[in-house]
C-alpha cells in the first residue's frame, strides 16, 4: 500500500486533484456569495499537494523541513490573526514578496544541488531568479511604502530608466552565461553570474517600485501579484512538476487581468505607470480663475440637508482608510435609512492603496457588499442623487477627467459626483490630491466643502442625527 | 527538446488561458480576497521547496530549500488564513 501511495504515478494524479480544486476555488471567489467556500478548496487542495509531497519518496529527511514549517505556520498564523485590517495591503504585498523569495530559493537549491543542468532546467532556472528576486524585493518596497516605513511619494533619480535598462541587459547577459556557460573571461565561473543576476534582479525590484507614487499603488500591488504566480510557475519547469505550473499560470493570469483593471480605471497604460510619473506631466492644470468660489459648510447645515435628502450616494477614497472613517460612516449610513433614505457606496477602482482596498474596509464595518457599487453603476442614475458625500477622495471624482483635454487625467473613468443635486467634500485642506492637480469638483455650483478630519466630521453628523 | 518539456509547455499556456477566463468577471468588490487567495495559491512553490528540503542533495540544497519551505508555508498559511478573516466580513444584510 506505501508503495502505490509513494508511486509517481500517485503523486502526480494527486498533483491534478490539487489543480482541479485550484480551479474550482479561484471559480468560486469570484463571487460574493461563494468566495469563501472557494478560499477552503483552494486550501484543501494545497494541502493535498502538501500532504502527497511529504509522503512522496523524494524525501528523504524531515528534520529540516519540519523546522521550515513549523516556523512558517507559526510566524504566517499569528501576521494573519492578528494584523488590523486597515494593515491588510502591505500584509498582502508582504505575503507576496514571500511567495517570490521561496521560488527564488527553489531555483537556487537546484541551481547548487544538482550536479548536470539541462537547458531547459537552467533556463528555468534563470527565470526563477529573475522574476522571484523583483518580486521579493519590489514586494519588500511596496510593504514598506504601505506600512509608511518608507515614503509613500515617488522616489527618483536622474537617469533611473536608463540604469534600469543597463541593469536589466546585463541580467539577460549573466542569465546567458548562466544557461550555456560561455566563456566570459578567463576563469570566470557560472557561480558569479548566478550571484550577479540574484543582486541584479533585486535591485530591478526597487528601480520598478520605489518611483510608484501612492495612487499608482494598485497597479503594481496587482503586477507583482502576478509576478509571484509565474515565478512559482518557472520554479515549476524547474523540478518538473505539474501542480507548480499550473497553480502558478492561474495566478499570473489572475494578476495580470487585476493590472490590466486597474490601468483602465485610470486610463493609463502598464509602461505609463511603471515608466512616466504622472506628475512630471502635468502642465495642462486648470486656470486657478476656471475653479469657481469654494463654499465651505459647516456640521448643523450639513446635517440639514442630509436629513431632507432621499438619496445619498458615498464616494470614499484613500483619506477615508487614513482617519479610520469607516464605522463611523456606516453608522451614518444606518442613520439615514432609518430616517428613508436610499444609501449606497460608489467604489471607484484604484480608489485606496490596493485593489479593492475600499471595499474590505466597510465590509469590515459591516456594511452590505450589495451597497458597494461601480462607477458604472452609479453614473447613469446620478442625476436621481441628493447628496453626495466624498470621503477623502479627490482624483476619483474629478471632472477635468471628462472636460478638460489638457489634463494628465483626461480620460480617465470618474465617478460622476458633480451632476448629483449637492456634493459634499470632506477634505482636511485644500491641497491637491495625488496626481498634484486641481480640482475643479470643489468650486462648482452644487459643492460643499466640510473640512476637517473626516472621521470627526462624520461623528459630527452622526451626532446631530441622534440629538 | 524532451517531450516532457512540450507537455508542460501544453500545460502552461492552457492554464493561462483557464487563468484568463476564471478571473475575467470577479466583482471589484473581491479585489482584495481574489489577491490575497491567488496569492496563497502562488505558494504552491512549497511543493518545490519540501523537496529540495528534505532530499539530502547537499548542504547548500538542504539550507536554501528549508528557508524556502519557511517563506513559501507563511505564503500559503498567512495568504489562506488572511483571506478567510476579510471574507468572513463580506456580509449582506
Amino acid at each position: 500500500m506505501m508503495d502505490l501511495l509513494q508511486s509517481e504515478i500517485f503523486a502526480n494524479l494527486a498533483y491534478i486533484i490539487a489543480s482541479m480544486l485550484f480551479i474550482f476555488g479561484l471559480k468560486q471567489l469570484g463571487s460574493p456569495e461563494t468566495a469563501q467556500r472557494g478560499n477552503l478548496i483552494s486550501s484543501s487542495g494545497m494541502l493535498l499537494a502538501v500532504l502527497v509531497t511529504l509522503i512522496s519518496n523524494q524525501i528523504i529527511s524531515y528534520e529540516w523541513l519540519v523546522i521550515g514549517l513549523v516556523l512558517g505556520i507559526l510566524v504566517g498564523a499569528s501576521a494573519a490573526s492578528f494584523v488590523k485590517m486597515t494593515s491588510m495591503p502591505e500584509l498582502v504585498a508582504l505575503f507576496n514578496g514571500f511567495g517570490g523569495i521561496a521560488s527564488l530559493l527553489v531555483g537556487s537549491a537546484e541551481y547548487l544541488g544538482t550536479g548536470s543542468l539541462g537547458l531547459i532546467s537552467l533556463t528555468a532556472i534563470f527565470l526563477t531568479l529573475i522574476i522571484g528576486g523583483i518580486t521579493f524585493s519590489g514586494s519588500l518596497v511596496a510593504y514598506g511604502k504601505l506600512s509608511e516605513i518608507l515614503p509613500g511619494k515617488q522616489i527618483t533619480f536622474k537617469g533611473q530608466r536608463i540604469v534600469l535598462v543597463a541593469i536589466f541587459i546585463a541580467a539577460l547577459l549573466f542569465g546567458a552565461q548562466l544557461i550555456f556557460n560561455f566563456q566570459m573571461v578567463e576563469g570566470w565561473n557560472p557561480l558569479f553570474s548566478f550571484l550577479l543576476l540574484i543582486s541584479f534582479a533585486l535591485v530591478i525590484g526597487l528601480l520598478i517600485t520605489l518611483p510608484i507614487g501612492g495612487a499608482d499603488m494598485p497597479v503594481i500591488i496587482a503586477l507583482l501579484n502576478s509576478y509571484s504566480g509565474l515565478a512559482a510557475s518557472a520554479a515549476g519547469f524547474v523540478i518538473n512538476n505539474n501542480v507548480l505550473i499550473v497553480a502558478g499560470a492561474l495566478v499570473g493570469a489572475s494578476g495580470l487581468i487585476l493590472t490590466n483593471i486597474m490601468c483602465k480605471a485610470m486610463n493609463r497604460s502598464l509602461a505609463n505607470v511603471v515608466f512616466g510619473s504622472i506628475a512630471s506631466s502635468s502642465s495642462g492644470a486648470v486656470n486657478p480663475e476656471e475653479v469657481g468660489e469654494i463654499k465651505p459648510i459647516n456640521v448643523s447645515d450639513a446635517y440639514l440637508i442630509l436629513e431632507a435628502a432621499n438619496s445619498v450616494l458615498v464616494v470614499p477614497g484613500y483619506g477615508m482608510a487614513v482617519s479610520q472613517a469607516q464605522h463611523a460612516v456606516r453608522e451614518l449610513g444606518e442613520l439615514l435609512e432609518e430616517n428613508g433614505c436610499e444609501v449606497n457606496y460608489a467604489i471607484h477602482p484604484v480608489a485606496g492603496r490596493m485593489p479593492g482596498h475600499m471595499n474590505v474596509l466597510l465590509a469590515e464595518a459591516n456594511v452590505s457588499y450589495d451597497q458597494l457599487q461601480e462607477p458604472e453603476d452609479v453614473n447613469p442614475v446620478m442625476d436621481t442623487v441628493d447628496v453626495c458625500i466624498v470621503i477623502g477622495a479627490n482624483d476619483v471624482v474629478n471632472p477635468d477627467a471628462k472636460e478638460n483635454e489638457g489634463s494628465p487625467i483626461y480620460g480617465m473613468p470618474i465617478i460622476e459626483a458633480d451632476r448629483s443635486k449637492t456634493v459634499f467634500i470632506l477634505k482636511r485642506s485644500m491641497a491637491s490630491g495625488f496626481a498634484g492637480i486641481d480640482n475643479p469638483l470643489f468650486g462648482k455650483e452644487n459643492s460643499r466643502m466640510l473640512f476637517g478630519d473626516a472621521k470627526e466630521s462624520i461623528s459630527g453628523l452622526v451626532a446631530e442625527f441622534k440629538s | 527538446m524532451d517531450n516532457l518539456f512540450v507537455l508542460l509547455i501544453f500545460v502552461l499556456v492552457l492554464a493561462i488561458f483557464l487563468g484568463f477566463e476564471l478571473i475575467n468577471k470577479v466583482p471589484s468588490t473581491l479585489h482584495t480576497p481574489l489577491m490575497s487567495g491567488a496569492n496563497a495559491i502562488s505558494g504552491i512553490t512549497i511543493v518545490g521547496a519540501l523537496i529540495s528540503s528534505g532530499s539530502d542533495g547537499g548542504l547548500w540544497t538542504t539550507v536554501l530549500g528549508t528557508a524556502a519551505v519557511f517563506f513559501a508555508t507563511i505564503n500559503v498559511v498567512g495568504g489562506y488564513l488572511v483571506t478567510n478573516r476579510m471574507l468572513g466580513m463580506f456580509k449582506k444584510k
